[in-house]
């Protein structure tokens, strides 16, 4: 071997993150010391990032198979079938600790590496959604003005970022989540979501097969951009001197990520690809070992081939680098002109840079000089695995101060107010209107006309619906349970367009794995969440880990991303959640049943109540548990939404969630983000709790619908059949918006005057600067 | 009849406006391809929207020097019918088919939303199945869309007719709060002084059916297909060259 | 021999993004800053010609893809 400049010790590994055991390990794989490339070959393929050693373990705890599944975990991306002869291909990946050095770069490069997982599998890509958590954009509950304007601008670079790379790629974004909380304000997180489709028989995957077919490097040139993001960036802790690695990030370009994607899909279209992957993280070294590995082959590459777009890049450099818009796929011998001759049409470097071997290594030549040679299927699959210590946290000492309710009769029109101006529950217009989300004319349901976005399949009359949640506070105040109603409520939100839940895919945002209390939140967050996908028959197919979200030592809260993927036979039957006509009658349906439930205990309620998102915003409190969770209520709900549209009996539907049942009526009026004229709601409610507890409580498996009173006598007879609870609230008005509680009035104010609040807040915070 | 849809790198309406032609209204439709310089046989070109060639430099500025472009001029000369959306509007100012310029939007920022324009005049090929003064609802999405042209200019497209559509609120009326991107005197679109090249910053394609929440859009695109038949009708069998502009 | 090529957005063209810089600079502090304007500038690295052509040649890609000249002026030196 060569490539002696630089000898390679166990000091050195560490300063590559590989732990004395892993180099041991590494020792043992090869019969001998590795070379500096070998090092860094490993070093990433074997970071957290990459081969999941953290959390291998418990993610083999949840569901991933079901009848139509045809492509779990494993791949670029999870596959589902939705009938005639399609199939969707999607996956939710992180891009956090990028998008915090620089949040324009790491938000757009983020997307396209999203994307690309997509279209790596044949499928063209049909949408984009993005779940976001950020720091404190308005001053006040301990955030400083320095904190705030720095949160700004992260907001504002990302948001810019996502739109940047997905409107010039020409793929809609349309829709996901925002939420504002201190945990993330040094450490924001930018989780994106591709959908796409493709025929069931053209589906392309990433295993290098045929000896000697010729592996092709496609794409953008390669330069020292990124390297050691994977091992580094993602896979260690933010402290003041990483801060420093500004340089490594690497920019995106959406434009020749387009033509990539054009090129790669005709390409495929010739019958001469075998198998494609893209370089994401960990480039050249991670697309040739796993290509390889999953195939059962051997590849061997010459890197003096491969297009650079700097000088005197060494072989470490070009197998670590993670230039965007790269890919590598593997020809049929013989074949290789044809698809070379689709890149030069669309002006794309391509270039033959090696083949397909048998015998299983991985061989890197640099002018036909080796300069690394390890087995694949050992660097690839058998890195290591641990199961991490567990430790729930210490239960504090001191009682929790738990939300006391307003008096009975107290108005809380101004709270109300304060709620709807409420970052995490305001309008989010602002965002949205800078991205794309018409592109491809698909999109029936547009970001905040429904609970979940709704994208047609144009050859099939189909719909797909897209939504995707995860309460962080709730996460963080009960991990197990909190997860369940991540599950839970991406679910319902996709039955709110009509739509029924097929599948899954998640997003694990955590701090330190090496903290037991950290890996016990990930462990119980596995749990609720295979529970709830067990319960709810949405396997997961897909999705990414980012741990090491920590900033100085302090953790942002478990945070899983659960997007879950719908199917709508008929895109004509997609529900909207804006009211539409005043005099429809308003309706909760609530899937716990008929029957009145039992009173519970005050003390609960409370409890209950100081996890919501009015304790939070209203009260600054942040405790308690987060409600309980029913999850044959949820599935009652959900198969009653889909039946109702089906029938076409109502006008709109959308669910209680963040900020309760006022909050949904208000929203539902308010309507569509474009609508000029906002309805309001006339309802009267009757119950023995706190009047707080019945506006602003945030328990699962409801839902807000309205139809017009000819067909009320046909939805109460669909939701006895489902055993639903059915309570007729009020009516849908204009100009005032009224709640009655036991006869007293607690909430009245123009319309116009709670839009204002709810529509103008986030961009008064975000647009001023 | 038959529509050509251009394909510059980076177009990504091309398929959406083919959708809307082929599909909604049923037309033939092909794709031509940015390297051709052949278009014998189409008897309208639209030029889609999306980023050509990445919209580096300025938008559309790369893209006129495509050798598709050197045929669409002739075709435009000749009277031929041409159509520019969003981007492909940019590239027809950029090439000078069509007066003016578009500058960052006056908002600095990606703007995509529905809008509301006023048919300025409906004896145009691109408008004559609107009513005078109709008002579509119609989406845009760009950050280059701050329509200008100097004080000349101006007078003149005022005075010829040439400014197609206007950005208007629902009832029609002019107001700086519905000019979406600060677009000079409201401007939304224009036409060229023979009026057979027009463009506009909004997508008709994105509202050619009501399940996608608008279909005000295939006022335009019909008012085309009316023009396209009746120039048919006038005279079969002659070259586009002959042919009068509508 | 290089060339170095400024287009900014002329005098009688609103420049959106440079009000804004001098906007921001105005809320930082920067009361003097009284107008921004915000162009491009362009280094062509030209091959094989005398300064004179090299001049006539890059007058011309200024025009001509550069620069847009309704709402752009532009200037450039040739240098080394």
């Amino acid at each position: 071997m060569i490539d002696t400049e630089i000898c390679v010790t166990p000091t050195l590994a560490a300063e590559h993150g590989l732990s004395l055991d892993e180099y041991a390990r590494v020792q043992k794989i090869l019969g001998r010391d590795p070379n500096i490339t070998e090092l860094g070959i490993f070093s990433v393929m074997w970071s957290e990032h990459c081969s999941y050693k953290s959390s291998k373990v418990h993610l083999k705890r949840l569901p991933t198979k079901g009848p139509q599944v045809v492509q779990g975990p494993g791949e670029n991306a999870g596959v589902v079938d939705i009938g005639s002869g399609w199939v969707a291909a999607f996956k939710i990946e992180s891009h956090n600790h990028p998008s915090f050095v620089e949040p324009f770069q790491g938000a757009a490069t983020g997307v396209g590496g999203i994307l690309r997982d997509i279209f790596t599998m044949g499928a063209r890509p049909i949408a984009v959604l993005d779940s976001l958590r950020f720091g404190p954009i308005t001053e006040g509950q301990g955030a400083t003005s320095a904190e705030v304007s720095r949160n700004r601008r992260i907001v504002d670079g990302v948001v810019r970022g996502i739109g940047f790379y997905g409107n010039c790629f020409g793929v809609p974004t349309v829709g996901g989540e925002v939420a504002f909380e201190p945990c993330y304000s040094a450490n924001p997180l930018v989780n994106a979501l591709a959908l796409g489709v493709a025929r069931r028989d053209e589906l392309f995957f990433a295993r290098a097969r045929g000896v000697d077919n010729p592996v092709i490097y496609v794409g953008a040139k390669t330069g020292r951009d990124g390297i050691h993001g994977a091992s580094l960036l993602a896979s260690a802790e933010f402290t003041e001197e990483s801060q420093q690695k500004r340089p490594n990030v690497q920019v995106g370009d959406p434009f020749l990520e387009k033509l990539l994607l054009e090129a790669c899909l005709e390409a495929m279209h010739t019958g001469a690809v075998v198998a494609i992957q893209d370089m994401g993280a960990a480039g050249l070294t991670c697309s040739t070992c796993e290509m390889a590995s999953r195939g059962s082959t051997g590849i061997e590459i010459d890197l003096a081939l491969v297009p650079q777009r700097e000088t005197g890049m060494s072989p470490y450099e070009i197998m670590l680098s993670e230039s965007q818009e790269r890919m590598l796929l593997v020809a049929e011998r013989g074949r290789e002109e044809e698809v070379l001759c689709v890149f030069r049409k669309w002006e794309l470097d391509a270039v033959v840079i090696g083949r397909v071997t048998s015998g299983g290594l991985l061989r890197v030549l640099d002018h036909g000089r080796l300069v690394a040679e390890i087995p694949a299927h050992p660097l690839a699959e058998e890195g290591p695995v641990y199961s991490r210590p567990l430790a729930p946290p210490a239960k504090p000492s001191r009682a929790e101060t738990l939300v006391a309710f307003a008096p009975q009769g107290t108005n809380l029109t101004e709270n109300f107010a304060k709620l709807l101006a409420a970052p995490a529950i305001a309008s989010k217009r602002w965002i949205v209107q800078q991205y794309d989300h018409m592109v491809r004319t698909n999109t029936v349901v547009a970001p905040g006309a429904g609970d979940a976005a709704l994208v047609r399949v144009k050859d099939t009359g189909r719909g797909l619906a897209l939504a995707v949640d995860g309460n962080g506070r709730w996460c963080h105040l009960e991990p197990r349970l909190g997860a369940m109603h991540a599950v839970a409520e991406a679910a319902r939100n996709v039955a709110c367009v009509g739509a029924r839940p097929l599948a899954a895919t998640n997003c694990l945002n955590f701090g330190n794995p090496e903290k037991p209390e950290i890996m016990w939140q990930f462990s119980e967050v596995i749990d609720g969440m295979g529970e709830a996908c067990r319960a709810l028959g949405v396997p997961i197919t897909g999705g990414n880990v980012s741990f090491y979200n920590e900033t100085l030592g302090h953790a942002i809260y478990p945070t899983p991303a659960i997007g879950v993927l719908g199917i709508l036979d008929d895109d004509s039957h997609a529900l909207h959640m804006g009211f539409r006509a005043p005099g429809d009658a308003i309706l909760l349906l609530d899937g716990a049943g008929a029957a009145a439930a039992e009173a519970a205990a005050p003390a609960d309620l409370e409890r209950e109540f100081s996890s919501s998102e009015y304790a939070r915003t209203i009260r600054s409190i942040v405790a308690g548990t987060p409600p309980a969770i029913d999850f044959a209520a949820e599935k009652r709900l959900i198969d009653s939404l889909t039946a109702l549209a089906v029938m076409g009996l109502l006008h709109s539907a959308h669910d209680l969630s963040d900020g309760g049942l006022a909050v949904a009526l208000a929203e539902s009026g308010f309507a569509s983000f474009f609508a000029t004229e906002s309805l309001g709601a006339h309802v009267a409610l009757q119950g023995t709790e706190p009047a707080e507890w019945a506006l602003f409580g945030e328990r699962g498996a409801r839902a807000v619908v309205t139809a017009p009173q000819a067909a009320l006598a046909a939805v109460e007879q669909i939701a006895a059949q489902y055993q639903l609870g059915l309570r007729k609230l009020g009516t849908v008005t204009q100009g005032i918006f009224r709640i009655e509680y036991n006869g007293r009035e607690v909430v009245s104010s123009p319309v116009a005057r709670l839009r204002a609040s709810w529509a103008d807040s986030l961009e008064q915070a975000l647009a001023a600067r | 009849m038959k529509f050509g849809v251009v394909v510059f790198p980076g177009s990504n309406c091309d398929h959406d406006t083919h959708h809307a032609l082929a599909t909604v209204l049923g037309r033939p439709v092909d794709f031509i391809w940015h390297q051709s310089e052949d278009i014998a046989g189409f008897d309208a070109i639209i030029l889609p929207g999306g980023f050509a060639y990445g919209d580096y430099l300025r938008t559309g500025a790369i893209a006129r020097f495509s050798p598709v472009m050197r045929a669409v001029t002739k075709f435009a000369k000749s009277g031929g019918l041409v159509l520019g959306i969003c981007n492909g509007f940019q590239v027809l100012l950029e090439s000078g088919l069509l007066p003016g310029a578009v500058l960052r939007n006056a908002g600095l920022r990606f703007v995509c939303r529905h809008v509301y324009i006023r048919v300025e005049h409906t004896d145009t090929p691109f408008t004559r199945a609107a009513r005078p003064g109709q008002v579509l609802k119609i989406p845009i999405a760009h950050s280059d869309g701050n329509y200008f042209c100097d004080d000349a200019t101006l007078h003149d497209l005022e005075r010829n007719g040439q400014i197609l559509f206007r950005y208007v609120s629902p009832d029609g009326r002019e107001s700086a709060e519905w000019n979406p991107n600060g677009a000079l005197s409201n401007i939304a679109g224009v036409i060229n002084h023979e009026r057979n090249v027009a463009g506009l910053m909004p997508h008709p394609e994105r509202a050619a059916e009501s399940l996608l929440d608008s279909a005000d859009g295939l006022v335009i695109l019909r008012s085309m297909i009316d023009s396209l038949a009746r120039r048919e009708s006038q005279s079969v069998g002659a070259s586009v060259a002959e042919r009068v502009p509508a | 021999m290089k060339a170095h090529v400024w287009v900014m957005p002329k005098q009688s063209v609103l420049d959106p993004q440079g009000k804004t810089i001098q906007h921001a600079l105005a809320s930082l502090g920067f009361a003097a800053v009284k107008d921004v304007r915000q162009g491009k500038f362009f280094v062509l690295d030209l091959d094989g010609m005398s300064r004179d052509e090299a001049a006539k040649q890059v007058e011309r890609i200024s025009r001509d893809v550069l620069a847009n000249l309704v709402i752009e002026d532009f200037r450039f030196v040739i240098v080394e």
